[in-house]
């Protein structure tokens, strides 16, 4: 009879899980938020806002309940990724309900709408944060593994292809096919496309990385693959182009295509591919902008802002550059300034010149640092990675994070052309949200693997061996 | 793959740091020129946000404000006797903006102003309402009154200056506007704007600063101002040597006199029948350059500031002989504002000192206290008391004996004054204006100096109009200032 015990010297050393830092975060995240509130009650009525209450346990709630699911299911995530969602989830919300203060906003709606037909957002933006961190819930615990969606990879292309398509099926809103209505609801489907499409790349592009990379002809310098290897790659780059003719929209496009070059670059590490990429784009851009006048359109806003013809048939950029403006360097303060001017929009694809209005430059460069954390920590998920899918993956959705940020804020101010496009957790949008807390959810699940100790060594057979041999 | 990771990272890193670069240019850089960008509403309703601060005449309020219970602009301006003060004032509409001393001192009212930085922050801490400081002017509601009055249904200006300090006293204008019609942004106030846009008698037009008519001969005293400071005159009442007709130089035109008896008149005579002769010939001997000498020691050709600017007068600086002839008795291209020949009158009356005429008195916190006192301050002395005295004694003779008679006040009040009716149009061919300039001198010395300007349909020979038509306008606002200090 010999009595197995295992003696070996060696364990597994315990990372830190880091979860009680999260928590501490989360508190942080919960509380400057419910601060924000108190402040525009303040500012607006002159007394606290009889929701605060409410609102504060209510936000609350919701992070604990994701605390508490990552704590369980993904141990030793990345403990910045939550809290920080958190905390633009929370201010956003707090953003959208002072602008459902705004009686010019109100004025706007029921002249065109008819009395009673204003409806505040906030409650809606509540709502669909709830949505969204019950799916952050659900991907984090039915999602065990990230390797999983390898699986999918082409499902995942179909679907990606059935959701950029459906838009054109319905009609235009404001210039742009990128909602499909069912019903009450209307869902922005390029949203979740974009979390699909980088899993699609991811899985397709770790199979033929080193085709890829490898058989290639030299054609002036650059390697150029074989065309069975690119003939996705030109059914994507020509998808992009489409979704722009057809449903005018520049920002998904070029998000796409971003991620496209980006993954693809990474997967290969092949500076070549910078170069097709970049190529590529111009010709696509300069093709589609000689004749589709809506892209003239945005160029025509975006280079001048100010000029009659501008302001006759949208004064938005020059509203929000204002807005920018005369935030000043501390900015006017929560509920103080003007920017609801900018009118339609103010609260979804605009949200950000009402942070920058009333938080000022101060504000602004400390939300676009939290944006850039939240790359920065998916950058470095990615790089801890131990698997070549889920490196791709985590690139690639914060690549995609990255891209929307920029392009949604240089719209905004004035950098590139304005492009339909949301602010991340919070623009005012059900799908931006849900889409977003699930793409926080899949990096988490990523960075869970990433920084989770190896097992420990199974008990070694030489273990035996070495056993003292009782008399 | 960890080396294009790191690269990506990069990437990001820069597209973040553009977003950066980006806010600092917009919200620093940036910032003052899109604060005060003519599309950015924020002036407006910042200018409208809480109750605005008063412009105050006589110690009372000149405008208001109500609240018009609306979501861009809370509150809107109103004004007691709008047309007769809008020369003043100015207008402040929520569609169409602001001027004169409603846009200039718009820091004071709003209470925006650095200067009220302290009250601010006192308002702050008691969680008192915010509201504006008021703008005290040196006006005198008496005189505005009778100015505006008397102008009626007449176009002209009036503009009347206390010579001691430079405080402007009346400053009149008609047809006028009711800046009250368009302070809103409603249809309504849409189209009262057009239809004074419209209107060719150009009502929003200041005429008392903004407007430069040809003086006539109001102007000769400035020719004769020149001539004894240049030292061409000593003796008032010696002969000037005159021909009769006088050629002007270089030319075979012949100056045409109105008066009679010019040939070889004495300046003194010459001034109270206004002799274009002896002027022109008197300007011709002083000369161009010393002519403008005199004439920018007065003020010409440059614009004042009231705070609210006044257009420039002109007296040419580059003309030949015969147009420096004519420029000697208000013709050819001399151009002046009314408040430029209230200077003018003022300087003489104040024994040649010329102030620098202002409007503002003083601005006050919203608490009433001081924040600003105008003190008076000389500008310039474009002649010697002791010429200046002569021109008195000229000009009162103007209105003992000669054409301006009709401003004779009696009751120990010694008024001096020079009529004028300024031709204008090709071959004269539209109606001249009246002019008439005069100062009032009491046993403590003179507390007005008044020019009026008639833009007259009727006038037709040469000073009879100034004398008839603006005359009592001045006599009638110099009594409206010497009862007030009563």
């Amino acid at each position: 009879m010999s009595v197995v015990t295992n003696t070996t010297t060696i364990g597994a050393i315990e990372a830190p899980s880091r979860r009680n830092t999260e928590l501490m975060l989360l508190a942080f995240a919960v509380v400057i938020p419910v601060f924000a509130y108190v402040n525009v009650g303040l500012a607006i009525d002159g007394e606290l806002p009889t929701g605060v209450l409410g609102y504060g346990l209510g936000l609350g709630l919701l992070a604990g309940v994701a605390h508490i699911v990552v704590r369980r299911f993904a141990k030793y995530a990345d403990p910045l990724l939550l809290p920080l969602a958190t905390l633009l989830n929370g201010l956003g919300l707090v953003m959208i309900w002072r602008l459902d203060q705004s009686q010019r906003l109100i004025e706007r709606i029921e002249s065109r709408f008819g009395p009673g037909s204003f409806s505040p957002d906030a409650p809606k933006q509540l709502m669909y944060s709830a949505i969204g961190i019950a799916l952050f819930v659900g991907v984090l615990m039915v999602l065990k593994d990230h390797r999983i969606l390898q699986r999918y990879t082409y499902i995942s292309m179909a679907v990606a292809l059935v959701l950029l398509i459906l838009p054109v099926f319905f009609p235009a809103v404001n210039g742009a096919k990128i909602w499909i209505s069912l019903g009450p609801f209307t869902i922005q489907p390029g949203e979740f496309a974009k979390i699909i499409i980088a899993i699609f790349f991811s899985g397709y592009l770790m199979v033929k990385r080193d085709a890829l990379a490898l058989a290639s002809r030299r054609f002036m310098g650059l390697y150029l693959p074989r065309g069975r290897d690119l003939g996705p790659i030109v059914v994507v780059w020509a998808m992009s182009i489409l979704i722009l003719v057809f449903e005018t929209d520049l920002g998904t496009s070029l998000l796409f295509f971003g991620l496209f070059v980006i993954m693809l670059y990474v997967a290969t590490e092949r500076t070549s591919w910078i170069v097709f990429g970049l190529v590529m784009s111009a010709v696509g851009a300069v093709g589609v902008a000689t004749f589709e006048p809506h892209v003239q359109q945005r160029v025509e806003f975006w280079l001048n802002p100010f000029a009659d013809k501008t302001w006759e048939q949208s004064d938005q950029i020059g509203q929000a550059l204002m807005s920018f403006g005369s935030g000043g360097v501390l900015g006017t303060g929560l509920g103080q300034g003007n920017s609801d001017l900018i009118g339609f929009a103010a609260n979804s694809d605009f949200i950000l010149s009402s942070f920058g209005e009333e938080f000022g430059l101060a504000g602004m460069m400390a939300f676009l640092l939290i944006y850039g954390l939240i790359v920065e920590r998916g950058v470095r998920t990615a790089l801890a990675a131990r698997d070549p899918f889920g490196k791709l993956l985590a690139i690639g959705l914060s690549g995609a994070f990255a891209i929307q940020v920029f392009v949604v804020a240089g719209g905004v101010m004035g950098l590139i052309p304005l492009t339909g496009m949301t602010m991340p957790f919070v623009a005012y949008g059900g799908s931006s949200v849900l889409a977003n807390w699930a793409l926080i959810a899949i990096l988490i699940r990523i960075s869970d693997t990433a920084r989770r100790p190896a097992p420990a060594p199974a008990p070694s057979p030489d273990a035996e061996m070495t056993q003292v041999v009782r008399p | 793959m960890n080396k294009p990771l790191r690269r990506i990272a990069i990437f990001c890193g820069l597209l973040v740091l553009a977003l950066l670069v980006r806010t600092n240019w917009l919200q620093y850089v940036e910032a003052e020129t899109l604060n005060t960008h003519t599309r950015n509403k924020r002036v407006q309703i910042e200018r409208y946000a809480a109750e605005r601060g008063n412009i105050i005449v006589d110690g009372k309020p000149i405008t208001g404000s109500v609240d018009s219970n609306d979501t861009y602009f809370k509150f809107k301006r109103t004004y007691v006797d709008g047309p007769m003060w809008a020369p003043v004032t100015g207008y402040a509409s929520q569609a169409y903006d602001a001027n004169q001393i409603e846009k200039i001192e718009d820091g004071i009212l709003t209470g925006n102003s650095d200067q009220l930085f302290f009250d601010r922050t006192m308002a702050m801490f008691t969680g008192e309402k915010k509201v504006g400081g008021n703008v005290v002017t040196t006006l005198n509601g008496a005189a505005q009154k009778a100015a505006f009055e008397r102008l009626g249904s007449k176009k002209g200006a009036v503009a009347a200056i206390e010579p001691k300090t430079g405080k402007i006293l009346a400053l009149a204008s008609t047809p006028s506007y009711d800046p009250a019609s368009f302070a809103g942004y409603s249809g309504k106030d849409e189209k009262a704007w057009l239809a004074l846009e419209r209107d060719k008698d150009k009502p929003k037009l200041n005429r008392a600063l903004r407007e430069v008519y040809p003086p006539g001969s109001t102007f000769k005293v400035l020719t004769a101002a020149a001539a004894l400071e240049h030292g061409k005159v000593d003796d008032i009442n010696a002969p000037t040597d005159t021909e009769e007709p006088y050629i002007l130089p270089n030319t075979r035109t012949k100056m045409v006199n109105h008066a009679q008896g010019c040939e070889n008149a004495t300046l003194n005579d010459a001034m109270k029948v206004s002799c274009n002769s002896v002027f022109a010939k008197l300007g011709d001997k002083v000369g161009r350059d010393n002519m403008v000498e005199t004439a920018e020691k007065f003020g010409f050709n440059a614009e004042q500031f009231t705070p609210v600017r006044s257009a420039a007068s002109v007296y040419d600086t580059k003309m030949d002989r015969p147009g420096n002839a004519l420029s000697s008795i208000g013709q050819f291209n001399t151009a002046t504002t009314p408040l430029q020949m209230a200077m003018v009158t003022a300087a003489i009356a104040n024994d040649g000192k010329l102030m620098k005429p202002y409007m503002i008195d003083s601005l006050e916190s919203p608490s009433l206290d001081p924040i600003k006192q105008n003190e008076p301050e000389e500008m310039s002395q474009p002649l010697s008391a002791k010429n200046a005295q002569l021109l008195q004694q000229m000009m009162e003779n103007v209105v003992e004996n000669g054409t301006g008679s009709n401003a004779r006040m009696g009751d120990g009040i010694t008024v001096g004054g020079k009529t004028g009716t300024a031709q204008h149009g090709e071959n004269n061919s539209k109606n001249p204006y009246a002019w008439f300039i005069s100062y009032a001198k009491t046993d403590s010395g003179s507390p007005v100096a008044v020019a009026v300007v008639v833009e007259d349909s009727d006038a037709s020979r040469d000073d009879i109009s100034g004398g008839g038509l603006a005359a009592p306008i001045a006599k009638a606002v110099m009594q409206a200032v010497i009862d007030s200090k009563k």
